[in-house]
């Protein structure tokens, strides 16, 4: 009946601003729908609102003073930041890091990505309109604040990744700690699940709206669990393991019809598996220092290097040139957030406003890391 | 005759006596209305400030709007961009009077470490006033609570407020 309607009835497209001030929007990103009636026409992602010009500050700081600059890029999983730009320095500087401090990131970049998935769960839940949805992943998440706030007195931004290795070793407590947080963690999850997952509504919310084909998805270059949603086995921990990865046994969650069902249920099943990696990294932890020799006055040889990282949103990837100075010439750094905003359109068009606010969710953009 | 005198003696226990400046005050600082405008890094410790742990509903301050025209708080969490200026400084013109400005965190008291970037404002009071600064980067919750009684301190005692030169 409605095509029939729709042929006979000229509708006319307007435009619509969504944001730069917008409570799911996540941060300062304007999106301008182009609407018929509820329909998305086309939706562009205008960015730059959060633009602070990291990758020129980094240009004038030496090696060590940027660590700061990555901990703030993707501000909900600043482990994960430091993680990949360590290791661009350690790969450009022919540094060789401990096997203990190896694990020892394994572990925190790992929490971190469960700390991130819960912010994932929290925001999806209070966009769909499940304000309660919300109140209990920030709640379990404040016990990996808690880990990390006794680990390097930080909340959120916490540089305890170094070139090199990592700050300090783990303390008793820590490990006591965190290994009461993967008892718990399994009945947090099954908390979301009861609230969230089983819920009538919320599956008619995310299933068979945002479609991404796999096709689409490698056309498209999406990493993480957008990726993975849509089918395809590509995890840079198992492809292309780094740190020690190789020594875990642990699953890649898949998805098969790239919706944002999928998309969120491989980011509960991830937490699942992080947790596992935890257990086996905490278990096997080897003895040593957890810090190489690293020069004070750190200055690589002349050359460029590209290393990528599994960041909670994807492939975290830092492109550093280097002169031979104790500053970097360039540093590029491959935003996951910014690669994964491209499947906005495809996921808003011939969908509802409604659905706008889902898709933006379940892309889960910092944007700190979309502007850079 | 002092006005509490005119008051009948059966009342007295029942009454209280006060300025309608003192009753707005009172008003006032116990139940802020913050907006919404999370900016980047401290926003995500804006809401945890907000959820079950630190819980900002003890004070009264819970009701986040997501309107400039329902709220009276102005909490800009974040780094704040040339970009980003002018929408922010329409959003607190459309606030209505009276209102309050508080700068979290240490890119919007005065850039923090991307105050010398090409496109990052020095500090949102070279666009709007701001009542209380709260270092930090970011502020712990504990922080941005004391920097909410803070001004509450200010609303209800403004003449203990001292100006900072600048």
């Amino acid at each position: 009946m409605t095509e029939a309607v729709s042929k006979v009835i000229r509708t006319e497209e307007y435009q619509l601003s969504m944001g730069p001030v917008h409570p799911s929007t996540h941060g300062v990103l304007q999106i301008l729908l182009t609407l018929d009636g509820e329909r998305v026409v086309k939706a562009v992602p205008c960015m730059g609102y959060l633009h602070r010009g990291i990758e020129k500050l980094m240009e004038s700081r030496n090696y060590f003073q940027c660590m700061p600059y990555t901990d703030r890029l993707d501000y909900v999983s600043a482990m994960n930041n430091d993680f990949a730009y360590c290791r661009a320095v350690e790969k450009l500087a022919q540094l060789e890091v401990p096997e203990r401090a190896q694990y020892i990131r394994v572990i925190m970049a790992e929490l971190n990505r469960i700390a991130s998935h819960m912010i994932f769960i929290g925001s999806l839940a209070v966009d769909v309109g499940a304000t309660t949805g919300m109140i209990y992943p920030f709640r379990d998440r404040e016990c990996i604040l808690d880990i990390f706030n006794e680990l390097c007195g930080a909340r959120m931004t916490y540089s305890y990744i170094r070139i090199g290795g990592v700050k300090s070793d783990l303390s008793v407590k820590v490990i006591d700690m965190i290994n009461v947080f993967l008892k718990n963690l399994s009945a947090m999850i099954d908390e979301y699940n009861d609230l969230l997952t089983g819920n009538e509504i919320f599956q008619h919310r995310l299933k068979n709206t945002s479609v991404i084909t796999a096709e689409q998805a490698l056309q498209l270059g999406l990493t993480g669990p957008m990726l993975r949603a849509s089918g395809v086995n590509y995890d840079l921990r198992k492809d292309n393991a780094y740190s020690s990865y190789e020594d875990f046994i642990f699953d890649v969650p898949l998805g098969n019809s790239g919706d944002n069902w999928d998309r969120y249920i491989v980011r509960m099943k991830e937490m699942r598996q992080s947790a596992k990696i935890v257990k086996q990294a905490l278990d096997g932890l080897p003895e040593g220092s957890v810090m190489a020799k690293v020069p004070k006055v750190l200055r690589p040889p002349k050359g460029e290097v590209y290393v990528t990282t599994e960041g909670p949103r994807g492939e975290v990837g830092y492109h550093i040139i280097s002169d031979g100075t104790v500053k970097p010439y360039r540093v590029h750094i491959r935003r996951p957030s910014l690669i994964n905003l491209q499947a906005l359109d495809l996921m808003c068009r011939g969908y509802l406003v409604g659905d706008v606010v889902v898709a933006m969710s379940t892309i889960d953009p910092i944007l700190g890391e979309v502007d850079c | 005759m002092e006005i509490a005198d005119r008051v009948p003696q059966v009342l007295r226990d029942n009454v209280l006596i006060t300025s309608i400046d003192g009753l707005f005050k009172w008003a006032r600082s116990n139940s802020l209305w913050p907006l919404t405008s999370g900016l980047s890094c401290c926003a995500i410790e804006m809401m945890c400030t907000a959820a079950a742990r630190f819980d900002l509903a003890r004070f009264g301050y819970e009701v986040f709007r997501n309107s400039p025209r329902q709220a009276d708080l102005f909490l800009v969490a974040g780094t704040l961009t040339w970009k980003m200026a002018p929408p922010l400084k329409r959003l607190y013109e459309q606030m209505p009077e009276p209102k309050y400005v508080i700068a979290m965190g240490s890119c919007a008291n005065a850039g923090g470490p991307f105050a010398d970037a090409y496109s990052v404002v020095p500090g949102i009071d070279k666009i709007i006033p701001v009542d209380v600064y709260i270092p930090g980067c970011p502020p712990r919750p504990e922080a941005l609570i004391d920097g909410m009684l803070k001004l509450k301190e200010k609303i209800r005692h403004p003449e203990n407020v001292q100006k900072v030169q600048k």
